[in-house]
């Protein structure tokens, strides 16, 4: 069997048509998990015991079951209790606050290698808590973070491959469908791994460019 | 529920359980010394070995773990690489990791301010021991729990090893399932399994970090 460039060309459309949902669950995870993920780790960090406790027991769940059944949950759980999302949305929500969990216990491992001693000199100069973090703990976290944070950011595209469980065409469901009528695994995976890779490029030379604008000295 | 069919399949589960823990354990160690590798070569090593280590980490992250199971296990034969499942799997396992530890450790690196490393030179430390004894400790703390993060993941991966017939759990299990048509305690006790795996790895996470961050705390 020798390698067909007429099937990729032909079915090529479809691919990128479902690289579409792939890329709106995807993006819309991001922001999810990126917010979430930065008041999970607050919470986290938080003197309160009870918040403290609440996010480790929502990081442990979140990190321990898998994010099959999380999905599932939310499409055909919630409607019991009245929350009855469309496909796309309980997609978005569970990959989101899945990697939330993830992004939690990275920034939280950043923010606790900055020196205490920056924070105390930030005090002990009167700098306000709200400058403290906007201008000092945060842009490190970021930076030393961020490696880890695009590992994540990564994962969550090529887990966004979960939603076919809920009816939602995204591009692993469609390449599956096209093997099924061509024959032809080969020729279509690689195709659908070249679109994911482009994707997940994209994400990492912006992530490489942020930690170069953070980068000191 | 039917405690009967544990009895008859629990063998069998033990066993897949088996050889998840051995791919997962493994594989990731592997991943993690191949990671650590490529990460002090890119900071190390001659700038054209950056590029190729570049390279490598962005097509391997970029690539779904399934495409380049199958691309080992069917494809390498016509390479002569033929390859037992389980050894595919290790093999693949190393290979999917290595580039997301890779970036963990070069995180790690970049936490460390440049002025330490400086000045440990200027005190004529050679390089091995700056490595070992300034940057190693320092930034095992930033980098703990993104590690621990990515071990849990891997654990969930293993699950697709049972695309090229690893004997692993889910094979076992739905080798259960489909034999006896019960679908509940099949799938219950994987997710057992798996989440017992995942608790001791966070466990051991934990702990591991209490160790590390053991000088930032106050006596």
């Amino acid at each position: 069997m020798n390698f067909s460039f007429d099937t990729i060309w032909h079915n090529l459309p479809y691919l990128l048509a479902a690289a579409r949902w792939t890329v709106i669950i995807s993006v819309c995870g991001m922001a999810i998990s990126l917010v979430w993920g930065t008041v999970l780790c607050a919470t986290r960090l938080s003197a309160n015991p009870f918040w403290r406790s609440a996010a480790t027991l929502y990081i442990s769940f979140f990190r321990g079951v898998p994010l099959l059944v999380q999905l599932l949950l939310f499409y055909y759980a919630l409607p019991y209790v009245g929350l009855d999302l469309p496909a796309v949305e309980a997609a978005i929500l569970a990959t989101g606050m899945c990697s939330a969990a993830y992004t939690a216990e990275i920034l939280r491992g950043a923010l606790q290698s900055i020196p205490r001693g920056q924070t105390e000199a930030a005090y002990a100069l009167g700098i306000p808590s709200f400058s403290l973090w906007r201008r000092i703990l945060v842009p490190q976290a970021i930076r030393i973070g961020m490696p880890s944070l695009v590992n994540e950011l990564i994962l969550l595209v090529k887990v966004s491959s979960l939603a076919s469980v809920v009816g939602i065409s995204e591009l692993t469901r469609i390449a599956q469908n096209i093997t099924g009528e061509t024959y032809r695994p080969l020729e279509i995976y690689i195709t659908a791994a070249v679109i994911y890779f482009a994707i997940n490029w994209i994400l990492s030379i912006s992530g490489r460019l942020i930690e170069k604008k953070l980068q000191i000295g | 529920m039917e405690t009967e069919l544990f009895v008859r399949y629990g063998p069998a589960l033990l066993y897949g359980f088996g050889i998840t823990i051995l791919c997962w354990l493994v594989g990731s160690i592997g991943g993690v010394i191949v990671g650590f590798l490529l990460a002090c070569l890119n900071r190390w090593g001659p700038r054209f070995i950056g590029w190729v280590i570049y390279a490598y980490v962005e097509v391997i992250r970029g690539t779904p773990f399934m495409i380049q199971l199958f691309i080992l296990y069917y494809g390498g034969p016509y390479i002569g690489l033929l390859l037992t499942p389980v050894q595919a799997g290790i093999i693949s396992f190393i290979i999917y990791g290595s580039p997301y530890f890779a970036e963990i450790f070069r995180s790690g690196f970049n936490a460390i301010p440049k002025g330490q490393i400086e000045a440990a030179r200027c005190v004529g430390l050679p390089e091995s021991r700056i490595l070992w004894r300034i940057i190693l400790p320092q930034m095992l703390v930033p980098i703990t729990a993104p590690l621990t993060n990515f071990f849990i993941i891997l654990t969930k991966e293993t699950a697709i090893l049972s695309v090229v017939t690893v004997p692993e759990l889910l094979f076992q299990t739905q080798t259960m399932a489909a034999e006896t048509f019960t679908f509940v305690e099949p799938f219950l006790v994987l997710s057992l399994f798996y989440w017992l795996m995942v608790v001791v790895t966070g466990w051991i996470g934990a702990r591991v970090e209490q160790r590390v961050t053991r000088h930032l705390k106050r006596a």
